[in-house]
């Protein structure tokens, strides 16, 4: 890997004031970014700079950093996530870019993720996707039976668990040209029908999850396959097949 | 959607199969055919479906695109789709409409003759009697035949009655049913002096729409009916494209054959 260096480039950023207000792109210089810092580090050092220029930084989410929390989101320059593949926006460095370098950064764009302020969304359609069957029923008593107890074979295990990598941050919605959550609901309900313990509740949980997907206004999955190379966990398109079989399945009992 | 372009997939295949006899077979095979094709009731019946799919197709199709977009109000202002999906998977609603505008010029300019054209030609052959050529009517009894000219059939106490049915005017009985000649329709069509080769330029367009139609189509249909398997998709995704190239190739060698080779 060669050496950092510093770049300066120019920002082209959604700037909203809050969820009611109208909002535009903004122009920014930033220089001296060092090619070894992470994008959201650059996005503070232009927050820093916005800030002794008394003007107001701009609100982007983030958490963990590291990949794993789905808090981070952006589109960069026309990609969710930006120019790399299998990341998240956190995982991706300065190094992929050029002095000179114009870089537009713009929020998820989805009825169904209302803008909170510049880059920030609502992502909270998911947890209630999720509220309504994305999960499995266990009594908590204390004498709640070990999950290993019950056999699993392997293959079916790790389906199950490659669909559980799903983070949530909505890529897969970000990226499709129909505002489809299909990548989302498919893992989450894939996770739980491929194990045992799921097996229980799934003709409620497919149509449940499903029908909440479509009160909250994503669109209709139209296969473009979008979704699958912009995920940041690798979610197959399997998983979304799994999942009309199911409803399929769901619907005909 | 997807089990509607399914079956439409199958009818492309059973529609080429007829076609194709405008390059390899003759006008009397051909025109059999379209008389079959126009009166058998299981043809019938199938060719309902058909009608019933393209426009279940077509409604579902626009409805999908209206509710697709309504999902995503505000657009980005730079998007970079060509990285992560085919031109036809992000067109289909496109290829479709121009898909379905071609049916419906396609449909007036054979289907309606065939059905409805008060001056749909009959069949014939000519004849060479005596150093004179002579033209019959070509009947769907093997091998008899009525003279052409409108003379010699009110001689024989012929006239023609609901378009292709020889009558005798005295009994009025049927003698005979003659062949609709599609097959001249056709030829004519794409060898108008005027107009030939901009329809041969046009369907072979129209040709290649329906190919990306069916490069994304066809294996997206599988993924819709949950049929996505890591074993069987390849095979799925393989037969697709082949299917995407080859039949529309096919059926747009028809009318550049017509055009430029037949005489």
């Amino acid at each position: 890997m060669s050496a950092a260096k510093n770049i300066n480039i120019t920002l082209k950023i959604w700037r909203q004031k809050n969820a009611k207000a109208k909002g535009q792109i903004e122009t920014y210089k930033l220089d001296n970014v060092s090619t070894a810092s992470s994008f959201l580090e650059m996005l503070d050092q232009l927050n820093e700079q916005l800030i002794n220029e008394k003007k107001e930084p701009v609100a982007f989410d983030h958490d963990c950093r590291e990949g794993i929390c789905g808090m981070c989101s952006l589109y960069i320059n026309g990609r969710a996530h930006g120019p790399d593949t299998g990341t998240t926006t956190c995982q991706l460095h300065m190094r992929k870019f050029n002095d000179g370098d114009t870089i537009y950064i713009e929020p998820w764009r989805s009825k169904a993720f209302p803008v909170v302020k510049d880059l920030v969304v609502d992502r909270s359609a998911f947890d209630r996707i999720q509220q309504a069957g994305g999960f499995v029923s266990v009594n908590t008593s204390g004498r709640t039976i070990d999950a290993n107890a019950i056999p699993v074979p392997k293959h079916d295990a790790d389906r199950a668990f490659e669909a559980a990598a799903c983070i949530g941050c909505g890529a897969c919605v970000a990226t499709c040209k129909n505002g489809s959550a299909m990548l989302f609901v498919g893992a989450k309900v894939s996770q739980y029908a491929l194990l045992p313990q799921g097996k229980v509740e799934a003709t409620q949980r497919v149509l449940n999850m499903v029908r909440q997907m479509d009160e909250e206004g994503f669109g209709n999955c139209t296969n473009t396959g979008a979704c699958e190379v912009e995920c940041p966990k690798g979610i197959s398109l399997e998983n979304i097949a799994r999942m009309n079989r199911e409803y399929l399945k769901a619907s005909l009992k | 959607m997807a089990l509607t372009g399914l079956f439409l997939c199958l009818f492309l295949a059973g529609h080429l199969a007829g076609n194709l006899q405008l390059i390899f077979s003759d006008a009397s095979a051909f025109n059999k055919y379209a008389l079959f094709m126009t009166t058998n009731p299981a043809v019938k019946i199938l060719s309902y479906l058909t009608y019933i799919s393209i426009l279940f197709h077509a409604v579902d199709g626009f409805m999908l695109t209206y509710q697709n977009a309504k999902a995503r109000p505000i657009g980005y202002a730079k998007n970079n789709p060509s990285k992560n999906s085919s031109f036809s998977s992000r067109n289909m609603a496109v290829l479709g409409t121009l898909i379905l505008v071609f049916i419906v010029t396609h449909m007036v300019n054979f289907w309606a003759k065939m059905h409805f054209d008060e001056k749909m030609p009959l069949q014939t052959i000519t004849v060479e009697q005596m150093g004179q050529k002579m033209e019959y009517y070509v009947t769907t009894d093997h091998g008899k035949y009525y003279p052409a000219d409108p003379a010699q059939l009110g001689q024989m106490g012929l006239e023609i009655r609901n378009k292709t049915e020889f009558y005798n005017k005295e009994v009025n009985v049927k003698m005979g049913e003659g062949y609709k000649d599609l097959h001249k329709i056709t030829v004519a069509f794409f060898k108008d002096p005027k107009f030939g080769l901009i329809a041969t330029i046009a369907y072979v367009v129209a040709m290649l729409v329906l190919a990306f139609h069916l490069l994304h189509g066809f294996q997206s249909a599988f993924q819709s009916l949950g049929l996505n398997n890591p074993k069987y998709t390849p095979l799925i995704k393989g037969f697709g494209k082949a299917f995407a190239i080859v039949v529309p190739l096919l059926f747009a060698a028809i009318p550049v054959y017509i055009h430029f080779f037949l005489k």
